[in-house]
């Protein structure tokens, strides 16, 4: 992270703990979950599905399913005039005024995201009917504008389309300029490339770096690919259930993963310059079920190196400069290393 | 487009040539004869065969139906023995208040179901969203002439804010006929709205599930505007189904209804022409009440086009 990053980070979330209600108990999806993001950054939250990185995005927008709930800790956000406010304890009205405005997001799923009765460009310009002032005409040249930023062709005639009418990475492109046409200072983009082909994939991730240099946004990038992580993302959390593993600059994560849990991420991706013949190596079992989770390190029961140790519960702790890793062993190692 | 609605009339005209064909056969099928019925007792056989010849039912079958079919396809549905006038005319006589009470109790049932199954859905699961559902259970299992009864008692008879019964007499104006309406249409409203707001509450809960349902909370808009333009455009479509078709069966004659409150609509004229073995009426009702049917359905089809540009005929 770099300095002015590290000081002036745009959202700052801090212990946070988000439960679900069942019929009957409750279960907790984020435990303590603690990271930053510096203006004009892309930290992107990796992990498996139900590992809380979708919970986390969402605590963010403040859209938690009506069963859900924020039960401790911070989710801190610096907004345009300086000012900073706590999202999870905002008051709906003047939340309001910044999902959308301020902090916007993309979805995984550009098929269903989008309003299938209304016009792309009637979706795009309700939020500038909702956050600005501008008149019909002015909105209507906005959106324009806008669908032809994100790279959009005929965007006049296109923004009378419905999303019916448009592919699947075009309909994403949509998605893009509806997030963005209030220029947020924070996107929040979950799984923004998943469902799209690969040579679309590349070319949207390409159009983000792209805006986020141009507007210059903080981006909080949710995936579980790797392979993306190593080329939007600056920093990088490894979540595993509910929790923060893992974290660090991207290029540090890359050259020495800590947790086992992330240096088995890292085997799942197929590479080419391994070895043919070389195996990719699955982690073995499955993301505990949130209502039993192990006593101590959540990952222990998969873990190829556990230890007796493990049984014990483990935080979150610097390693070195801006790695900080979850793991017992870590920084056993660490500590073997400094004094032996 | 165009083939589309040409396929959908060619099928309208099928129904109703089935329809009346039914009509024709159902009719011949009961027992009966309307020609001893019409003179009473006193009659003597001859009088009988007279009368027989006169209205044609001494000739064969085939032929009774191929002039029925003939002459009701160009708009001629003969005479109706009773009251001795074209059936045309008698039914025109007794549309307006059935016509009238069914958009009256679509609209009371539609103002009654809507908003509170948009709110259940909403607030699925609250006490509120189950009371709403045991309410509508009530009063859809309630029969309509009890409601109908007791609402006569109390509202007409007790507060006298309301005419019990009737149609306001010859010289009755528009309005006065429209007040004898109300008292019904709440009844029928009742009713209806039942089915109404269960579809609306089962459609709006499927779509307030819906991604596009976050997205639109992700704009940063009052949750008003996320279930009202959002939401509710999407949901509109089967609700749009359901109001449609008990429009139809309202419109086809509330038999019940209009028998508790005395008014002189299409169901009460079907009855007695039953009663009194009116061949001409009861076809041309049953041919009547149908055609609208098939209209009514073939319109909402058509709405569906305006509120859902994917749909494509």
């Amino acid at each position: 992270m770099s300095a002015t990053a590290a000081s002036e980070p745009v959202l700052e979330i801090e212990g946070l703990r988000v439960a679900f209600r069942a019929r009957r108990s409750a279960v907790t999806a984020l435990r303590d979950v603690g990271v930053a993001l510096g203006a004009g950054r892309t930290l992107a939250l990796v992990g498996e599905s139900g590992s809380g990185k979708s919970v986390t995005s969402l605590s963010v927008m403040g859209l938690l399913p009506r069963n859900g709930a924020v039960e401790a800790g911070r989710i801190l956000y610096r907004r345009r005039d300086g000012t900073r406010v706590d999202l999870a304890r905002l008051d709906e009205t003047r939340f309001r005024a910044i999902r959308g405005r301020e902090i916007a997001m993309i979805f995984q799923e550009p098929m269903s995201s989008l309003n299938p009765l209304f016009t792309v460009g009637d979706q795009i310009g309700e939020m500038l009917l909702l956050h600005t002032d501008l008149d019909a005409r002015a909105r209507r040249r906005r959106v324009i504008e806008m669908l032809e930023l994100v790279e959009i062709p005929a965007a006049a005639s296109r923004m009378n389309a419905y999303p019916h009418e448009l592919s699947g990475g075009m309909r994403q492109r949509v998605m893009i300029a509806l997030a963005l046409v209030c220029e947020p200072a924070l996107l929040i983009a979950d799984e923004p490339t998943t469902a799209l082909d690969v040579t679309i994939q590349a070319q949207i991730l390409d159009l983000m770096r792209r805006l986020q240099r141009e507007l210059r946004m903080a981006i909080l990038f949710i995936t579980h690919d790797m392979g993306v992580v190593a080329e939007m993302a600056d920093d990088v959390a490894v979540m595993y259930a509910g929790a923060v593993v893992e974290a660090a600059p991207v290029a540090t994560l890359f050259a020495r993963p800590s947790h086992p849990y992330t240096r088995g991420l890292l085997a799942t991706i197929p590479r080419p310059g391994r070895p043919r013949g070389e195996r990719l190596v699955p982690i073995p079992g499955s993301v505990p079920a949130l209502s039993a989770m192990p006593p101590g390190c959540a990952f222990a029961p998969r873990c190829p190196i556990a230890v007796e140790a493990c049984r014990e519960p483990v935080a979150l702790a610097p390693l070195e400069g801006d790695h900080r890793v979850a793991c017992h062993l870590a920084h056993a190692h660490e500590t073997v290393a400094a004094h032996g | 487009m165009t083939s589309y609605l040409v396929r959908r009339i060619v099928g309208m005209v099928v129904v109703i040539l089935l329809v009346l064909t039914i009509a024709f056969v159902i009719v011949r099928l009961a027992p009966g004869d309307p020609a001893a019925l019409m003179l009473g007792p006193e009659a003597t056989p001859q009088d009988a065969v007279e009368l027989r010849a006169r209205l044609g039912l001494d000739r064969p079958i085939l032929v009774q139906y191929l002039t029925f079919a003939g002459n009701a396809l160009r708009g001629d549905l003969g005479t109706s023995i009773f009251f001795n006038r074209p059936v045309t005319e008698v039914l025109a006589g007794r549309a307006e208040p059935t016509i009238f009470l069914a958009l009256m109790s679509l609209a009371i049932a539609l103002v009654i179901a809507t908003p509170i199954g948009i709110w259940a859905a909403y607030r699925r699961g609250s006490w509120l969203d189950q009371g709403a559902i045991s309410t509508a259970m009530l009063a859809a299992s309630v029969p309509s002439f009890w409601t109908g009864l007791m609402l006569q008692r109390w509202l007409a008879t007790e507060l006298g804010w309301f005419p019990a019964a009737g149609y306001g007499g010859p010289d009755a104006d528009f309005l006065e006929r429209m007040r004898h309406l109300i008292l019904p249409a709440i009844v029928l409203g009742i009713v209806n709205s039942a089915l109404i707001l269960r579809f609306t509450r089962a459609s709006m809960l499927d779509i307030l599930g819906e991604d596009y349902i976050r997205t639109a909370r992700s704009k940063g808009m009052p949750e008003r505007r996320v279930v009202l333009r959002h939401a509710l455009k999407n949901a509109a479509i089967p609700i749009i189904t359901i109001v449609g078709l008990t429009f139809a069966l309202l419109v086809s004659g509330a038999v019940v209804t209009e028998r508790v409150f005395n008014i002189p609509g299409l169901g009460n004229l079907v009855v007695s022409a039953v009663l009194r073995r009116d061949y001409p009426v009861i076809q041309g009702t049953l041919i009547v009440v149908a055609s609208l049917y098939v209209l009514i359905n073939l319109l909402t089809d058509l709405l569906y086009l305006v509120v859902d540009k994917r749909v494509r005929y």
